[in-house]
């Protein structure tokens, strides 16, 4: 019994954890691009990985944190600028070749050695290079807290003050999506998706709101990468094609086109992949799966799900099965 | 001839009869108030040349009817015009002008806000969409739709309430206003033609093009939309489509336009145009009138022929094993 409340613990921490939060971000980003205008972006990561290098190389080269984010966020800007002017003019699988392409050359960029002194490389970057002016601003103060079983310091690298910014960050970004997407704006973004000659045809823009849309995605995809080094370390490895996956599992899991669902599906992604974990670490003897083969098996069980979802649940938990079916 | 006094006037079929009576019934023919002009368009797909007028004047105020046999790029000629296609011969002679406005370089989206808006062949409802939010997308200048005023209701809602009354009174219309929340893509096709001529609608065109607005439509909604775009020619807009069936062009059209191989081949009224032996050509080929087998078959043969014929008739009614014929067909029919 007590190892199973011990895995109850360990979800339940794994849920208000900040990297939840953050990826719960990038997915709210991800879903304006492929949840409501149908765009095919399969580099979210990149822009992740883009907004988590700005913020951190310009920390660390002494630059103030408020111009530090709006760098992270401009950078997200320019590579939402460079993918989308060539290809958002052609079909949508065009964008989805590019943007992988893209987040990988990000990715290789980041690793080169001959960027070590900004991008640290291979290593990364070490969050208490530019953590600092992060949690100097914490108001929580010394000390730990204890809310049940969660026992957190109250500041420190991994403590309530990072948990409290990320998710009041997760709530602003969602907040934000629910006014844009309410508005004749976001009517606009459901229409191309469905069908962009016939917004030609009214006479709107269909270029200048895709690019918006693809740019405000992916600035919500950097400011997830922001949040998700906050804690850790950069790590160009740590934000590749496997977290653009992850992003869009969550986002299927919780359903596309709907304000919750990247929140709901971000938290159930990461909650569900370690009571997989710690189910098959504490049941399965070693001699047939070890601790390392478990974290394998609990992304294995995750890739089953989310084709059990595609299959079965298009709309994902939260999704009108009317409006949308993944396969139209 | 100022649009001014002719405009209103062209409600009464007379006026309009008067008004084109005095136009050539010659391809490409002077029109007494122009809307629309295209010169010298040419669309090649690679050696192809689909798309080759000259010259065509579209009339202000009628019903105008772009018709022709399969593959005389009507369809070509409506995406070029509204920017849904560029001409070969675009900066080499291609000009086309809406309203005295030269549209040769203009996206399909500032067309659509100059006025002339178009619907499709295939219809394109925005199926996951209710047929509510369809409508909205048609009305211009909505400033909810500028991202940065979207944010704030308060600068939207008035603007947002006069558009859902202007839909409304549109699909009331139409008669979809019972269906106004449900999906677009739960629509009949009928449906559909009739929602995407509503949303066109909605931006207040004064030229709307109608890509084969019958097509897979039903004899008695057929009639309901014919009766819409009559109404739509009396209020005072222009009509330009394309169709295949030929009481609909009659019945209608003010004026027909015929294309065929890409070109212009006729104009004139419908009546005068139907007997029009180019168009007659164009449809039928130039040889329909002649019988290409006529001298081989000498009487004897044929006689010969008909005998062989009442011989297999007579046999096929001799088989009656497992019942008469028609008691198997009947049977067939069933399955």
């Amino acid at each position: 019994m007590d190892t199973f409340i011990n895995i109850l613990e360990a979800m339940a921490r794994e849920m208000v954890a900040p990297t939840t939060a953050a990826v719960a971000i990038a997915v709210i980003g991800l879903n304006v691009h492929f949840g409501f205008t149908g765009l095919l972006n399969m580099g979210q990561a990149g822009f992740m990985l883009l907004g988590a290098y700005g913020f951190a190389i310009s920390i660390v080269r002494g630059v103030p944190l408020p111009v530090a984010v709006l760098i992270g966020f401009g950078a997200a800007l320019v590579f939402a600028l460079i993918l989308g002017i060539p290809t958002l003019k052609l079909r949508g699988d065009y964008l989805a070749i590019v943007t992988i392409s893209a987040a990988e050359i990000i990715r290789f960029m980041g690793r080169l050695s001959i960027l070590t002194d900004f991008t640290g490389a291979a290593q990364g970057i070490p969050g208490s290079k530019y953590r600092d002016p992060f949690t100097n601003l914490s108001f929580f103060g010394d000390g730990s807290t204890d809310l049940g079983f969660l026992n957190y310091s109250n500041t420190g690298v991994n403590g309530w003050w990072v948990r409290f910014v990320a998710w009041a960050l997760v709530a602003v970004c969602a907040l934000l999506v629910y006014l844009l997407v309410r508005s004749p704006w976001g009517r606009l973004l459901r229409g191309i998706r469905e069908d962009e000659d016939a917004i030609r045809s009214l006479g709107k823009n269909v270029f200048a709101i895709k690019m918006q849309a693809l740019v405000i995605g992916g600035m919500l995809g950097a400011l997830g990468g922001m949040v998700y080094v906050l804690p850790g370390s950069v790590q160009a490895d740590a934000l590749g094609r496997s977290m653009t996956f992850f992003c869009y599992t969550a986002l299927l899991i919780g359903g596309a086109a709907t304000v919750f669902g990247p929140i709901l599906g971000s938290i159930i992604f990461y909650t569900a992949r370690i009571f997989v974990k710690s189910v098959a670490n504490a049941y399965v003897p070693d001699s047939i799966m070890s601790s390392q083969e478990t974290e394998a098996f609990s992304y294995i069980v995750v890739g089953v799900i989310l084709m059990l979802v595609v299959i079965f649940r298009p709309q994902g938990i939260l999704g009108n099965k009317r409006e949308l079916q993944f396969n139209v | 001839m100022s649009e001014q006094t002719t405009t209103p006037s062209l409600a009464d079929p007379e006026a309009r009869r008067r008004l084109m009576s005095e136009v050539d019934a010659t391809p490409g023919s002077k029109k007494p108030d122009p809307i629309l002009v295209v010169n010298n368009i040419v669309r090649q797909f690679g050696g192809m040349t689909a798309v080759n007028v000259d010259h065509l004047e579209v009339q202000r105020g009628i019903i105008t009817a772009l018709i022709g046999p399969n593959g005389a790029g009507k369809t070509t000629f409506f995406n070029l015009i509204t920017g849904f296609d560029k001409a070969t011969s675009a900066g080499k002679g291609a000009h086309w002008s809406f309203e005295g406005k030269v549209l040769d370089k203009t996206s399909a989206s500032s067309v659509a806000r100059s006025g002339m808006v178009r619907t499709f062949q295939l219809t394109k409802a925005l199926s996951r969409m209710t047929v509510m939010d369809n409508m909205m997308l048609g009305a211009q200048d909505q400033a909810g739709e500028n991202l940065l005023k979207s944010m704030f209701k308060p600068l939207w809602s008035r603007q947002e309430k006069a558009v859902e009354e202007k839909a409304m009174e549109l699909l009331e219309r139409f008669n979809l206003l019972e269906k106004r929340n449900d999906f677009a893509g739960s629509l009949s096709g009928g449906q559909r033609k009739l929602l995407e001529m509503a949303r066109a609608l909605m931006s207040d065109p004064t030229m709307i093009m109608l890509d084969e607005p019958m097509a897979g439509v039903n004899p008695a909604l057929t009639q309901s939309l014919l009766g819409h775009i009559q109404s739509l020619r009396d209020e005072g807009m222009t009509v330009l489509f394309v169709e295949h069936d030929m009481h609909v062009v009659r019945h209608i059209s003010d004026w027909v336009a015929v294309m065929a191989e890409g070109r212009l081949v006729a104009e004139g009224s419908a009546d005068n145009v139907m007997s029009n032996p180019a168009v007659i050509d164009a449809y039928l080929g130039a040889h329909h009138d002649t019988d290409l087998g006529a001298e081989e078959v000498s009487e004897e043969a044929l006689a010969e022929i008909i005998e062989e014929v009442a011989a297999m008739e007579a046999e096929q009614e001799n088989e009656p094993e497992g019942g008469t014929p028609d008691a198997d067909r009947g049977a067939e029919e069933k399955k």
